[in-house]
């Protein structure tokens, strides 16, 4: 792991922690946790449930129930890591109870959301989890029956054995199996044997959604729960000066106003404990309606903040004062383009290159801030009382904030208890959970319950956004038109979105790439592939470019740089793997017809890129008519590794086609004066129904690899997908985002 | 201001207290606990709070209690006795669903073309279903569901 500046750690960090700490030590900690009784008391169950495995509860009856333990906000890990312990316990998945588990750190592994890593962190441990409890049954059988378990054999929560005709069901010995040891050398099924892995399975929550279950923290409700919203600044830059709420208390409904300070002015914070505003007017309240209506009747005096330290990841860190503007960003951000940048990475001699080179292509890209627009905004339920804390909470990453909220409230951490709702998405917005702690310090002031909600203005005007970004690509060519240097310079408003190791890294004799960052207090962090989701834009168009000048059919010259990345790289850091790479482009080359007579007249682009472990390539088939984009066809590759659930899969692959194009297109958070242009989805273009692709195929490179992740990674390539398709259609290179304003 | 009203929602009349004022979309969620309907945005333009009102789809956020006396009110709750509506069912069976929170919007709104609309063109269902907003992307699985619930109905 390369070291770099702390802005650009956030993610590395989740790499980190979950390969080197991760699995052995978590791993422990169902095997620790054998004595059910104290198990069925901590997760507050029913005593009938025997446990087997913290994941695992059996009734005498055979009700087999499965927790799931990682947050759930759409990717379908609430189907599919059940399908992992179900595959090795050999249970009828169609019969099973899955549960979502609460965060408890002692008894599940990495209850984090994040960094598409849910499914790849727990394929070995949930499928332990299963083949453990199966084990410990068919012991219990042996002992009942009193023959060697080399005779039993399992089927569907049952348990035979031929010779005497013998039979049982997982129930009936649930009881002896719970009291058993957790059995120590478990072998795993080979992929060979999987019966229900890799087989479509719908999703287990789909019933209860289609039926309006109350199922989201913006649903959960209980006897004496009051409602807060927060007040906070209009503006980036701004705080709050003073405020009078005499006219708001004597609105019908209103318990109580009151300022919070989210964070102490010396604590230390941690990465996931971004906040916009960190002093904000508490209104409490009946319902959700009297709050609103309240809020507006507050006096409040805001005035400019200056510049404040803030200590983050044990680093002092300066957030500038000022109010700023979209307008004055791209400028800064293209002076910054001017002066020399940290330099990353260099192979070869790149200034010399380009010194000699015949003829040289520069091109810049940009990009906004991108609100996140989960559709549920964002919300928790608290409950102080004592030393103690309470939450129902959407929250992607619980351990984090767990460890925040004990320190805030001066409590310890096993006093926070967190009981996982699901998320009306997420997209990283829910890594933090900074409202969680702004929800107990207002249950804590009004002594009750409460339920603090955002309204979509405050998501909107007041978010963690996807960064500003820009990166400026240079290529140099001698006379025969051959490539012999590139450079890639960028940043970004506040963090650089440069992957200086990433593809074509490593595909050059010549190359060197430098990075820039400029301080701002517009609040930004992690959004559906964090950096990637911009790199892969800038990157893609500019190759597609790059082909073309030198008359090449832009999938055969990916193909041949990583054709050299394979058989002999250039530097020792390259962060991908050029066969899988190429793997995806071979795929969408030939699931789309690339290059065939019959689809000479489309006017189509493709893209590539690779990120959280796996890869991903698109061809988009589009038309331009009256400077709308009308996409016919999106053709999606994806190679993550073994598939688990190919129904879920290919639903994770056509939404992140839907989201990038909806990106492309239109996304795009604004500022002046540190007010954000758009405050609801009246102003914030979000892509609609009758803008989504006529046809989305999607295609698995069938893999034996173990699974490498998937929410992420097909959603970055299809930036450079559209800016090429687009070119194709319109003979117009786009090179600052979003798209859907230049096209007619 | 405060007064009396009384609701007929899913074929059950409700008699509800509250703020002349308070949008359809509170008085569900906040008052009567029928939490199948969602809060988006509260202007209109997500859908998320759709409701049947006789037989219409319309946005819960955008319509004040004091205009509801005696008219037919609709929620995902109500939408089929048993829960087993075309459109339900067809949304189960292409898997539609991501996170799920705009869903039920997107299936009353969905249930409303359906009935003034049995047999929708792609382009109908585009122009129907514009004013739902699914961060997700569920749109194709939604158009195929619908199509799907229409050559069954």
């Amino acid at each position: 792991m390369k070291k770099t500046d702390n802005t650009y750690s956030r993610r590395s960090f989740l790499k980190v922690s979950s390969l080197s700490g991760g699995g052995f030590m978590l791993g422990i900690s169902w095997l620790a946790s054998a004595k059910p009784e104290e198990n069925l008391a901590a997760l507050n169950v029913e005593p009938i449930w025997q446990e087997l495995t913290s994941y695992i509860k059996i009734t005498p009856e055979n009700v087999i129930k499965i927790f799931s333990p990682n947050p759930e906000f759409g990717q379908n890990v609430m189907t599919s890591m059940p399908m992992l312990i179900a595959e090795e316990l050999d249970v009828d998945f169609k019969s099973i109870v899955v549960e979502q588990a609460s965060y408890n750190p002692a008894l599940f592994n990495r209850q984090f959301t994040g960094g598409s890593q849910s499914i790849r962190s727990a394929w070995k441990l949930l499928r332990t989890a299963g083949a453990s409890a199966r084990q410990m049954i068919l012991t219990a059988a042996s002992q009942a029956w009193n023959v060697p378990v080399s005779e039993l054999t399992t089927s569907k929560g049952q348990v035979k054995h031929a010779a005497s005709g013998k039979s049982g069901t997982y129930g009936s010995f649930a009881t002896a199996a719970s009291k058993l040891p957790v059995p120590k050398d478990i072998v795993l099924k080979a992929n060979k044997g999987f019966r229900l892995l890799g087989t479509p399975q719908k999703n287990v929550e789909g019933p209860k959604i289609v039926h309006g279950q109350p199922l989201f923290g913006m649903d959960y409700k209980e006897a004496g729960m009051l409602i807060a919203m927060t007040e906070r600044p209009p503006a980036f830059g701004m705080r709050l000066k003073s405020f009078d709420a005499t006219a708001a208390k004597k609105m019908p409904g209103i318990v109580d106003v009151f300022t919070i300070q989210v964070y102490e002015p010396t604590q230390k914070l941690a990465m996931f404990d971004t906040r916009s505003f960190n002093e904000v007017i508490a209104v409490v309240g009946k319902t959700t309606w009297d709050v609103m209506n309240a809020r507006k009747k507050l006096n409040v005096v805001w005035e400019n903040a200056p510049d404040t330290k803030e200590i983050i990841n044990n680093r002092e860190t300066v957030v500038p004062g000022g109010l700023e503007s979209t307008s004055k960003h791209y400028a800064d951000m293209l002076a910054m383009d001017k002066k020399p940048g940290r330099v990353e990475r260099k192979d070869g001699e790149p200034e010399k290159a380009f010194e000699v080179a015949k003829h040289v292509i520069e091109r810049t890209y940009t990009a906004p801030f991108l609100a996140h627009n989960i559709m549920e905004p964002t919300n928790t339920f608290a409950h102080f009382q004592g030393n103690k804390v309470r939450f129902v909470a959407p929250i992607q990453g619980p351990d984090f904030i767990a460890n925040t909220i004990a320190t805030r409230l001066g409590i310890p951490k096993e006093n926070v208890e967190i009981q996982l709702a699901r998320m009306g998405g997420g997209f990283g917005r829910r890594a933090y959970g900074h409202y969680m702690v702004e929800a107990a310090l207002i249950s804590k002031q009004a002594n009750a319950p409460i339920k603090l909600v955002y309204s979509r203005e405050d998501d909107v005007s007041g978010g963690i956004y996807r960064p500003t970004y820009q990166l400026t690509y240079r290529a140099a060519f001698d006379e025969n038109k051959r490539l012999t240097a590139m450079h890639i310079k960028g940043g970004g408003i506040p963090e650089s979105p440069l992957h200086a190791n990433r593809f074509p890294a490593g595909a050059l004799d010549n190359y060197m790439a430098e990075s820039w960052s400029i301080p701002s207090n517009i609040t930004i962090g992690a959004f559906r592939a964090p950096r990637s989701n911009f790199n892969a834009a800038a990157e893609q168009s500019f190759l597609d470019e790059v082909s073309e000048y030198m008359g090449k059919d832009p999938i055969a010259f990916r193909l041949e740089l990583l054709q050299r990345a394979k058989d002999n790289p250039v530097g020792k850091n390259n962060d991908y793997d050029a066969a899988r790479y190429m793997g995806v482009l071979e795929l969408v080359r030939d699931k789309s017809g690339w290059g065939k007579p019959e689809n000479a007249n489309k006017k189509r682009g493709v893209s590539a890129y690779f990120c959280h472990n796996s890869y991903a390539a698109q061809v988009i088939d589009l038309r331009v008519k009256d400077g709308q984009v009308i996409v016919d066809q999106v053709t999606s590759a994806v190679d993550c590794g073994v598939v688990v659930n190919p129904e879920g899969a290919k639903n994770m692959a056509e939404g992140a086609a839907i989201d990038g194009i909806g990106n492309a297109l239109f996304g795009n958070l604004s500022l002046t004066d540190g007010r954000t242009d758009q405050k609801n989805f009246d102003t914030y273009r979000m892509i609609r129904h009758n803008e989504a692709p006529k046809k989305i195929d999607v295609h698995f490179v069938a893999s034996e690899t173990d699974p490498t992740g998937l929410g992420e990674p097909p959603f970055p390539p299809i930036f450079g997908a559209m800016a090429n398709a687009i070119y194709k259609a319109t003979g117009k290179r786009l090179y600052k985002q979003p798209f859907g304003d230049q096209l007619s | 201001m405060i007064k009396k009203f009384t609701l007929r929602i899913n074929k059950k009349s409700h008699t509800v207290e509250a703020d002349e004022n308070m949008p359809l979309l509170w008085v569900l969620r906040d008052v009567l606990d029928l939490k199948g309907t969602k809060y988006g945005c509260g202007v209109g333009s997500c859908g998320a709070c759709t409701v049947h009102l006789n037989g219409i789809a319309v946005r819960s956020c955008q319509l004040p209690i004091s205009a509801l006396a005696n008219q037919n009110i609709t929620t995902i709750e109500g939408l089929a006795e048993k829960g087993d509506h075309p459109v339900q069912k067809a949304w189960l069976d292409v898997d539609v669903v991501q996170c799920g929170y705009c869903q039920s919007g997107q299936i009353m709104s969905a249930a409303a073309l359906l009935k003034s609309n049995p047999n929708p063109s792609e382009e109908d269902i585009d122009n129907f279903m514009s004013g739902n907003i699914c961060r997700c992307g569920t749109y194709t699985r939604i158009k195929k569901a619908i199509q799907q619930a229409a050559a069954k109905k």
